[in-house]
């Protein structure tokens, strides 16, 4: 057997995990400290909102079938008074779930089953827009983009791309939260107003040109990409 | 032993079963026969009750006359008897046998004395005899007595023998259906010792009568005949036995009997000796009557005993028919011969005939003359009462339209005479008349006709023959004249009659057939039972020319009008009670029946193979009450086909059913044994390698590596698995909600390349989805799950080597997608087998072949269509079509490009 793990440092992000499962609890507590993660685990919604409230963590990782209130309720109640990130752990078939916590609030979601790798990516994206929110970087590079937030300039490998107003505030926002996935709701509500929420097909359309213009291949982006019935993502790894 | 060369025949023991099984839910009959009353019939059934109820059986007395006898009153003592029923009629109250109280009480065995009994008005049925079957039909067993001269056939022999004619009589199939016969004997001298003695019966009304019903000759006679009737029942049930064991039997050759009867009482006596010939021939026989055009038509008197002497004939074992044609004696031959009758019986003809009769010959006479080779037999007997007055004259207003139209003929012939006389000779003159006589005769009949014959004459005689202008006869010849044409109107008058009357049989006839043959098309034509029953009814009404319904049992097995319910039907509860009667005893009842006759409608059962299935209800009009035993037959022959039909539309929807479980099954099965086999092997591999790692220490980093490797595939595997049996289950449910969105089809392409990507490992992958693409209102999950489907098939079936071409355009009104690869492509023929449920071209492979059963369910969900084609040289194609309905809203677009906002 290996010599046991050294404890993560007590300045290490602490992260509340939320899930009623024993077997996830327990995957979970194998890996994340290894990660350099401090853990707090719980069972239910209650505990949750509790555990939240006590401990202030860094990242609350919730499972939307909780046994008591259901995982959209405890994103709202959690919202009302903090803005620590929620990723939502959610089993297929749960769509509707999902897209509602991540209009309440939660910050990501991660479909059941899923990869360690996929989770800490997840995971740092939100914990870093946690740290840099305040204090927004004026130029996004990832890879071969550049956003030029100030100057509202878009360079793609090179050459710089002209992007009309819609299409710039589209991009911007997805910058804002780059690796966060951005509900249509989101997205809707920010670009065109809180009166277009379900004008969805804008959203196609201007997405459409979008991606053409910036991507290689826009049939497989490699920035911008869709999560089907939820929203977009613009993903930087 | 029965030979090992003969077999028992299958047709016979077919029946045997069939009757075995049916006694052994049908109670058993035994009847105490005797000769005469005062044998001791009662006395021996009671004392063989008493043994049975010694012997511990259950015996309940339902109802049996004493008649104040002591020693009979006494052998009641212990038997539990059933309270009688009080019915009131006309003021006093009858004790009447109650029968619904024996069928609650179900007793195993029930006495019921006296069989030939007539029920009091009121009761369910006229007879205590049709009490009896309904009795043994619900399964009690029953005891009872009767008397020789009761026996419907030799009804007129013993009212012969003892010129007492009874009145209450039982049809002979019931003796020959009883189970036992016991013949209780007592010799003549004995008996009339008893009578002496005043140990016998007699009622008050009777004693006249009685004196000379009990000579010894009378009663030796009787003796005789009962004996008889035992011995042919003792001899039935031989034959059975024999025929049931094989035991070689000569057969008589078959023979045949037509008996042809006449709307008057001799009928009765003709058909009863019949009745005995045929039973001694053991021959099958018909009772006809014949219509001709020769005989006046009948009236309603004639026509009930005809009806009457049909029912004696039915209940006598007979067919009945009713035969019609030029003569009576034509009809009858040509019916003979074509139905290989041996043997005619006709009843002598009366000694005065009318005139014109004698004009002809007789029917007997055309008979014999023309029978051939048939056998013909003439029974004689004085008739008991006058026959029937002629027909009874249609009373009402003469019209007399047609006798003017006949005087305006011959002044029109006149008329015509006029400017010919001059010229033509008197004889053609006579033919003008004679034009104009036939005339009238064709159109207005046989009055109007000698009307206009008598006119002729006289304008004739006035007009044409001298002296002129007046009605003289100077030449005798002219008297000849008027004779002769007289005679011609007479003769063509009666012949046009005759055809119209022919015409309108011959219509009728074709209108009944037309109803059956039109019922039978329309219940040919596959349908729900309800609306054949609906269209049976409506037919019914057709032809009898009353409200109709068919009604059928519900789930409940609760009788349902199967339309909108005639308007006396629905009022009265009695009918539906009456109606439910019929259902479960399978006999008519109601009205012109012998059960319930005071029912408003007839209620005719409808027979299946095994149970009968519904109720006819009809009210036919009041004029054709009684039915003929041809509008009875014809009814009869509806009820069966509307039964078959709807016996055939019940076991059609049974076996539809029948069918969709069987599949359900079979799919259970497979999906089962697919599941169990499928989950395992990767549960198998993920266990294996898991307790490897841990247990064995001395693994190395690579190999461990390769375990932990094989731990994520089998488990991703497994994910991928349930995942297509959840999808599969949701489809089938029907819960599916298709959430449609306007999407665009380059996205879903995307997120499924990146979903399933993967999969595809080191093949080369190109996709082509062109710019302006129409967005799709599509459910986009289910659409991504489509396409990843589709993906991963292509790399289960094809080499790492192989390329994937993914692409999307624009059709009329749609957006087709295809998958293609140059693979080895699709076995033969199975393009459309691959959408099977778990369809796998290899039987164990991966998966469970639900893969592209889902992506079938998914497109057709969406209005859509996918296909699978080879491709040249090799390799498979899917083409997803998926159709676009409507338009997005327009987007209104800004400038292509902007400065800083």
């Amino acid at each position: 057997m290996a010599p046991p793990e050294p404890a993560p440092p007590a300045t290490a992000p602490l992260i509340l995990v939320v899930d009623d499962e024993a077997a996830v609890r327990r995957f979970l507590r194998a890996t994340l400290p290894h990660q350099g993660y401090r853990l707090v685990e719980c069972e239910t919604g209650a505990q949750a909102l509790v555990e939240a409230s006590t401990r202030s963590p860094d990242l609350i990782l919730l499972d939307l079938g909780l046994p008591d209130l259901d995982g959209v309720e405890v994103t709202r109640r959690l919202r009302e008074w903090t803005a620590t990130p929620v990723i939502v752990l959610s089993a297929r078939g749960q769509e509707n779930d999902k897209i509602e916590a991540l209009d309440a609030g939660a910050d990501d979601y991660l479909t059941k089953p899923f990869g360690m790798g996929e989770l800490l990516a997840r995971m740092r994206v939100a914990l870093r827009h946690r740290d840099v929110d305040g204090d927004e970087e004026p130029v996004f590079e990832a890879g071969e983009l550049k956003v030029d937030l100030g100057a509202r300039r878009v360079h793609v490998r090179g050459t710089e791309v002209h992007l009309t107003r819609t299409e710039y505030r589209l991009l911007a926002l997805l910058v804002r939260h780059a690796g966060k996935v951005v509900t249509h709701r989101q997205l809707l509500k920010e670009v065109w107003g809180p009166g277009s929420a379900d004008q969805t097909h804008y959203l196609r359309v201007y997405m459409g040109t979008l991606r053409h213009k910036i991507e290689e291949d826009a049939a497989r982006p490699r920035w911008l990409t869709t999560e089907i019935g939820v929203g977009y993502r613009l993903k930087v790894d | 032993m029965p030979s090992d060369l003969q077999r028992p025949d299958p047709d016979a023991l077919l029946q045997r079963v069939q009757a075995e099984r049916a006694q052994r839910t049908r109670g058993r009959l035994k009847v105490f026969f005797g000769a005469s009353p005062g044998v001791g019939k009662t006395y021996a059934m009671l004392e063989a009750a008493q043994r049975r109820r010694a012997a511990g059986d259950e015996v309940v007395v339902g109802w049996v006359e004493t008649h104040g006898r002591a020693e009979t009153a006494d052998l009641l003592e212990g038997l539990p008897r059933l309270p009688p029923r009080t019915v009131h009629y006309r003021g006093t109250a009858l004790d009447e046998f109650d029968l619904d109280g024996a069928l609650a009480r179900r007793p195993s065995l029930l006495l019921l004395d006296e069989l030939a009994h007539t029920n009091a008005p009121g009761s369910r049925h006229a007879k205590r005899w049709q009490d009896a079957q309904e009795l043994l039909d619900a399964g009690t067993s029953v005891w009872t007595t009767l008397n020789v001269q009761h026996l419907e056939s030799l009804n007129d022999l013993v009212a012969q023998i003892t010129e007492v004619t009874v009145r209450e009589t039982v049809p002979d199939r019931l003796l020959e259906e009883a189970d036992e016969v016991e013949f209780v004997d007592l010799p003549p001298d004995e008996l009339l010792q008893r009578l002496r003695e005043g140990k016998v019966y007699v009622p008050e009304q009777a004693q006249r009568a009685a004196h000379g019903f009990f000579r010894k000759g009378n009663i030796t006679a009787l003796r005789e005949l009962a004996l008889r009737r035992t011995a042919d029942h003792v001899d039935a049930d031989m034959r059975d036995y024999r025929r049931a064991h094989a035991i070689a039997e000569t057969w008589p050759v078959a023979e045949r009997v037509l008996v042809c009867i006449r709307p008057n009482p001799d009928s009765g006596r003709l058909i009863r000796a019949a009745s005995r010939l045929a039973t001694r021939l053991r021959a099958p026989w018909i009772v006809a009557s014949v219509e001709s055009p020769a005989q006046p038509a009948l009236s309603p008197r004639e026509r009930e005993s005809l009806a009457a002497a049909f029912k004696l004939a039915e209940q006598l074992g007979a067919i009945t028919a009713v035969l019609s044609g030029e003569s009576v004696g034509e009809a009858l031959l040509s019916y003979a011969r074509a139905h290989n009758v041996s043997k005619i019986v006709l009843g002598k003809p009366p000694a005065r005939r009318r005139w014109r009769d004698r004009l002809r010959p007789s029917p007997l006479e055309a008979v014999v003359g023309a029978s051939g080779e048939i056998d013909v037999y003439v029974i004689s007997g004085e008739t008991a009462e006058p026959a029937p007055a002629a027909a009874v004259r249609r009373a009402g207003v003469v019209d007399p339209r047609p006798f003017a139209w006949a005087a305006a003929v011959v002044v029109a012939c006149t008329l015509v005479c006029w400017p010919l006389f001059p010229r033509f000779d008197r004889s053609n003159l006579v033919m003008v008349y004679l034009l104009g006589v036939s005339f009238v005769a064709t159109r207005f009949g046989r009055w109007p006709s000698a009307l206009a014959a008598a006119l002729s004459v006289a304008a004739f005689d006035f007009f044409f023959v001298p002296p002129h202008l007046t009605f003289a006869v100077t030449d005798t010849q002219y008297v000849v004249t008027f004779t002769i044409m007289l005679v011609v109107s007479l003769l063509i008058s009666g012949l046009a009659v005759r055809v119209k009357d022919q015409a309108e049989a011959a219509r009728q006839r074709e209108r009944r057939t037309e109803i059956l043959y039109a019922l039978s098309r329309e219940l040919a034509a596959p349908r729900r039972p309800e609306d054949l029953a609906r269209l049976a009814a409506r037919q019914v009404e057709e032809l009898v020319q009353g409200p109709s319904l068919v009604l059928l049992p519900d789930d409940a097995d609760q009788l349902q009008a199967t339309g909108p319910p005639p308007e006396a039907f629905a009022t009265d509860v009695r009918e539906g009670a009456v109606a439910d009667w019929v259902f479960r005893n399978g006999r008519p009842a109601g009205k012109g029946t012998d059960t319930l006759p005071a029912a408003a409608f007839l209620y005719l059962p409808l027979p299946g193979a095994q149970a009968t299935l519904g109720v006819l209800a009809l009210q036919p009009r009041a004029e054709m009450l009684p039915l003929t035993p041809d509008q009875s037959g014809l009814l009869e022959a509806l009820a069966r086909q509307i039964a078959a039909a709807v016996e055939r539309a019940l076991l059609e929807r049974a076996a539809g059913e029948a069918r969709v479980q069987a599949e359900r099954e079979r799919l259970r099965g497979t999906l089962l044994s697919s599941v169990s086999h499928d989950l395992r092997t990767p549960l198998s591999a993920i266990t294996g390698a898991a307790s490897s790692l841990l247990d064995d220490e001395t693994l190395g980093a690579a190999s461990r590596l390769e375990l932990l490797r094989t731990i994520l595939d089998e488990a991703l595997r497994l994910n991928r698995l349930v995942s297509n049996l959840l999808d599969m289950t949701r489809l089938e449910s029907g819960s599916l909600q298709l959430k449609r969105e306007w999407y665009s089809m380059e996205e879903i392409v995307g997120a499924a390349l990146a979903r399933g990507g993967d999969r595809l490992g080191p093949r080369r992958v190109l996709v082509e989805v062109p710019e302006d693409l129409p967005l799709v209102p599509v459910d986009p999950i289910l659409i991504e799950q489509l396409l990843v489907n589709l993906l991963e098939n292509a790399a289960k079936y094809t080499p790492a080597t192989a390329t994937v071409r993914l692409a999307a355009r624009a059709a009329a009104s749609a957006v087709e997608v295809v998958v293609e690869d140059d693979g080895p492509g699709l076995p033969s023929g199975q393009e459309e087998k691959v959408f099977e449920k778990f369809y796998r071209p290899t039987p164990g492979g991966e998966g469970f072949g639900l893969g592209l059963a889902i992506c079938r369910a998914i497109v057709e969900a969406h209005g859509g269509a996918i296909a699978a084609e080879a491709v040249q040289p090799h390799g498979a194609r899917f083409r997803v079509r998926l159709p676009i309905v409507g338009a997005p809203p327009p987007v209104e677009r800004e400038g292509t490009t902007d400065g800083p906002a």
